[in-house]
C-alpha cells in the first residue's frame, strides 16, 4: 500500500502531463474527425458520382486498415514523398483521418434515417436543397446520430495511446519511461490503465449529458406519436 | 373570363416501365376547391409532387399565373413558396416547435425580421386552431394537431394555391374532422385548393369540381351534384358506389361533415 | 521524389512481396488465435452475466467494463508481461495473441449479450414449459438464436481484431507491419513498403467481411413471405 502512494506521489505529475496530452489529442482528432466525417457523409448522401466515389474511397481507406499503419504511413512513409510532418501533426492527421471516416458512418447512418420526408418537407416551402440540409435535416441528424456517435470519443481516447511509437509524449509514452524507472513493467502499466478507466469514465459520463440534455422532446428513434 | 390559375398541359410521369400518367390537362381556377379522387395507386399524389416540382415530369408543362414554372432555369424554389403542400405524414419538422415550425420558412427563406415572422405565424397558428400549442413539439402533438400545424405552416407562405395530398389518411378517425374543418374553412374562405382524398363527404360538401382519376388519365370530372348523381362513365359510378357504401356508413354514424 | 525504377524493379516488387506475405501469414495467425479465444471467453462470460445469480452478474459486468475502459495496446501490454514472465513463459506470437483474445472477449461479450437480449426471455421460457433443464435450453433454443443474430456486430468485431492485431508490432512479433518497416528501412522505399501492407490489410479485411455476410446469408432463419 504504502508502495503504491509513493509510487503515485513520485509519477502523477508525469502521469498527469501525459493524461493532458492523451485529452488534448483526443479532442484534435475528434474535432478534425468531426469536420471530415460531416463532409464524407454529406458527400455520400447528397453528391454526385464522383463526390460520392471520392468519400467512399476515403472511409473505406481508413476504416479497412489499422490505426498504427496509418500512422506509420504518414510518419515514415510521407517524408520518402518529400512531405514531413512533426510528430505531433502526424498523430493529429493520422488520428483525425481515422475518426472522420468512422464518425462519416455514425453520421450517414442519420443522416439517411431523417432523409427524406424532411427534405421534401423543408423543400415544400421553398428552401433550397443547401437550406433544408442545413436548417432542417442536420439539426435533427445530429441530435439522432448522439448515442452512437457517443461511442467515438471513447474509443478515440483509447486508440491515442498507439501514438507512443513514434515517441509523441502522451500517457503511454509516460508509462514506458516510468516502468524504465521502476523496473515494474506490470505494476506502472497497471497504474496507467487506472488513469486511463479514470479518463474514460468521466468521458462517458460528460457524454451521457450532453445526451440528456440535447433531447428533443417526443422524437427519440422509436416511438413517435401520429 | 379570366385565365386559370394553375393549368397542366399534357403532363406525363413515367417511372421505369410504368407510365404513372399521361397528358394531364388540369385547369384549376382561382378560389375553386378540387378534390381529385380514384383508386389508389393512380398516380394522384405524383400528380400533385410533379406540379409543385417535388418531382420531375417527363413530358407536358405547368402553369402557375400563365407563367410555365416547368421551363428550363424557372426557380423551382421560388414556385414552392406559392404552391403550398400539406402531406399525408404530415412531416413536421421534428426538432423544432409548433411555433418554430411554421417561422422557419418565413425567416429563412422569406428573410422576414423575427418579431414580424413571429407575428404571423401565430396568427396562422390561430387560423387553425392550435395558438396554445405554439411551444410543443411534434412528438408532443396528436396526430390531428400535427396535420393543422402543417397546414399552418404552408399557408404562412401565403400560396397562391395549397396542394393536399391524402392528408387525413394516415389520422386515427376521431382525428379527422378536426382537420377537415380546417380545410373546409379555408376552402371558404376562397383558398384555391388541390386536393387528393378518399373522404367522399368532404369531397361532396366542399369541392367545386370532383376530378376522377385512374390508371393514369382523367376519366371524368364536374361538379359534386353531376359525378354523384349523374356519372358520365360506368367506372365513376363503380368506384363511386364502392366508396360512398363504406364511408356513407361512416357519415351516419358521425353525423354530418362539419 | 520516389527514385526511378530500376530495371530491376520486377524482382524487387516480388521479393519485397513474398517479404511481407510471411508477415501476413503471421498477422492471420494472430487473428485466428485471438478471434476463437475471444469468442469462447466472451460468450462464458455473456451467459455468465446473463444467467448468473447477482454477483456472477456483478463480475462480468465489471469484467467487461474493465477491459473495455483501457486502450487495448495497454492491456497487451500488461498481460503480455505477466504471460512471459517467470510462472508462465509464452512467446511474443503466444502471449501477444492471447492478451488480444481476452481484451475481445470484453466486447464480443457485449455483442453476444446484446443478441442473448433479442432473443429474449420468452424462448427460454417455452423451452423449460417442455422440460428442459436450463443448460439444455440455452444450448438448443437460445444459442443457436443468438449466434445468428450476432453475426453482423461480430463481423465488425473480426475485423477490429484482424485490424488490432497490428499492435503485436510493439511486442517485437514479425507480423505485416514489423516487416513493412523494415523493408521500408533496407529498401527506403517507404510508401511502396507501407502501401503493399495497407492492400493486404485492405484485401484481408474486406475478405473477412464477405465471408461473415455469406454466412449470415446462409444461417438466416426463413422468413414469412
Amino acid at each position: 500500500m504504502i508502495a503504491f502512494y509513493e509510487f503515485f506521489v513520485r509519477f502523477l505529475p508525469d502521469m498527469l502531463k501525459g493524461a493532458g496530452i492523451t485529452v488534448l489529442l483526443t479532442a484534435e482528432g475528434l474535432s478534425a474527425g468531426f469536420i471530415l466525417g460531416l463532409l464524407a457523409s454529406l458527400a455520400r448522401v447528397y453528391g454526385n458520382k464522383f463526390i460520392r466515389g471520392l468519400a467512399v474511397g476515403y472511409i473505406e481507406l481508413f476504416r479497412g486498415t489499422p490505426l498504427l499503419m496509418q500512422l506509420f504511413i504518414i510518419y515514415y512513409g510521407l517524408p520518402g514523398l518529400g512531405i514531413t510532418f512533426s510528430r505531433e501533426w502526424c498523430a493529429f492527421l493520422a488520428l483525425g483521418l481515422n475518426s472522420g471516416a468512422y464518425q462519416a458512418e455514425y453520421l450517414r447512418g442519420s443522416l439517411l434515417a431523417i432523409g427524406d420526408g424532411q427534405m421534401m418537407a423543408g423543400r415544400s416551402i421553398g428552401m433550397s436543397r443547401a437550406k433544408t440540409i442545413w436548417h432542417i435535416i442536420l439539426p435533427q441528424a445530429l441530435r439522432l446520430a448522439i448515442p452512437a456517435w457517443s461511442n467515438e470519443p471513447v474509443s478515440l481516447l483509447k486508440s491515442t495511446a498507439v501514438v507512443f511509437l513514434i515517441a509523441v509524449p502522451e500517457l503511454m509514452a509516460k508509462a514506458k519511461s516510468i516502468a524504465a524507472q521502476t523496473y515494474d513493467p506490470i505494476g506502472t502499466y497497471l497504474a496507467v490503465a487506472l488513469v486511463y478507466l479514470a479518463m474514460v469514465y468521466l468521458l462517458d459520463a460528460f457524454l451521457r449529458w450532453v445526451e440528456r440534455t440535447t433531447r428533443i422532446p417526443g422524437f427519440e428513434m422509436e416511438g413517435r406519436k401520429a | 373570363m379570366t385565365n386559370p390559375i394553375l393549368e397542366t398541359r399534357n403532363l406525363t410521369k413515367i417511372y421505369g416501365q410504368n407510365v404513372i400518367f399521361k397528358d394531364i390537362n388540369l385547369k384549376v381556377n382561382e378560389g375553386e376547391t378540387i378534390v381529385i379522387i380514384g383508386p389508389s395507386g393512380t398516380g394522384k399524389s405524383t400528380l400533385l409532387r410533379c406540379i409543385n416540382l417535388l418531382t420531375s415530369n417527363d413530358g407536358g408543362q405547368v402553369f402557375l399565373d400563365d407563367k410555365e414554372i416547368t421551363a428550363k432555369g424557372h426557380n423551382a424554389d421560388e414556385v414552392r413558396q406559392q404552391i403550398g403542400m400539406v402531406f399525408q405524414n404530415f412531416l413536421l419538422f421534428n426538432h423544432l416547435t409548433a411555433l418554430d415550425n411554421v417561422m422557419i420558412g418565413l425567416t429563412k427563406v422569406k428573410k422576414m425580421p423575427k418579431d414580424k415572422a413571429k407575428e404571423k405565424a401565430m396568427e396562422e397558428l390561430n387560423r387553425v386552431g392550435l395558438a396554445d400549442r405554439a411551444d410543443h413539439y411534434p412528438g408532443q402533438l396528436s396526430g390531428g394537431q400535427q396535420q393543422r400545424v402543417a397546414i399552418a405552416r404552408a399557408l404562412a407562405m401565403d400560396p397562391r394555391v395549397m396542394l393536399f395530398d391524402e392528408p387525413t389518411s394516415a389520422l386515427d378517425p376521431e382525428l379527422i374532422g378536426e382537420v377537415l374543418g380546417v380545410m373546409a374553412k379555408l376552402a371558404k374562405d376562397r383558398m384555391t385548393m388541390l386536393v387528393v382524398t378518399h373522404e367522399m363527404g368532404f369531397a361532396r360538401e366542399v369541392a367545386d369540381r370532383i376530378v376522377f382519376m385512374e390508371k393514369g388519365s382523367i376519366v371524368e370530372e364536374g361538379s359534386p351534384d353531376d359525378l354523384f348523381y349523374h356519372p358520365k362513365h360506368d367506372r365513376t359510378r363503380e368506384f363511386l358506389w364502392k366508396i360512398t357504401e363504406l364511408y356513407g356508413k361512416k357519415e351516419k354514424e358521425k353525423g354530418a361533415v362539419e | 521524389m520516389l527514385r526511378s525504377p530500376a530495371p530491376t524493379l520486377y524482382p524487387m516488387l516480388s521479393n519485397f512481396f513474398s517479404y511481407i506475405v510471411q508477415g501476413t501469414a503471421i498477422t492471420i495467425g494472430v487473428t485466428l488465435v485471438a478471434l476463437p479465444f475471444g469468442l469462447l471467453l466472451g460468450l462464458l462470460m455473456a451467459l455468465v452475466h446473463t444467467y448468473g445469480g447477482k454477483i456472477p452478474n456483478r463480475l462480468a459486468a465489471i469484467y467487461s467494463l474493465l477491459l473495455r475502459g483501457v486502450p487495448p495496446i495497454v492491456l497487451l501490454f500488461i498481460l503480455y508481461f505477466i504471460l512471459s514472465g517467470k510462472v508462465i513463459n509464452l512467446t511474443p506470437f503466444w502471449a501477444g495473441s492471447l492478451s488480444l483474445g481476452i481484451v475481445s472477449s470484453a466486447y464480443q461479450m457485449e455483442i453476444l449479450r446484446g443478441a442473448l437480449l433479442a432473443v429474449g426471455g420468452g424462448q427460454m421460457t417455452a423451452a423449460r414449459a417442455i422440460g428442459m433443464s436450463r443448460l439444455q435450453a440455452i444450448q438448443t433454443i437460445v444459442l443457436p438464436q443468438a449466434l445468428r443474430l450476432a453475426i453482423p456486430p461480430w463481423s465488425n468485431e473480426a475485423s477490429i481484431v484482424l485490424k488490432d492485431s497490428s499492435l503485436v508490432y510493439a511486442l517485437g512479433v514479425p507480423e505485416i507491419l514489423r516487416r513493412a518497416q523494415q523493408l521500408s528501412a533496407t529498401t527506403q522505399q517507404p510508401f511502396l513498403a507501407y502501401g503493399i501492407a495497407a492492400l493486404i490489410y485492405f484485401v484481408l479485411v474486406f475478405a473477412t467481411n464477405r465471408a461473415l455476410d455469406y454466412l449470415s446469408e446462409r444461417t438466416k432463419l426463413p422468413t414469412h413471405p
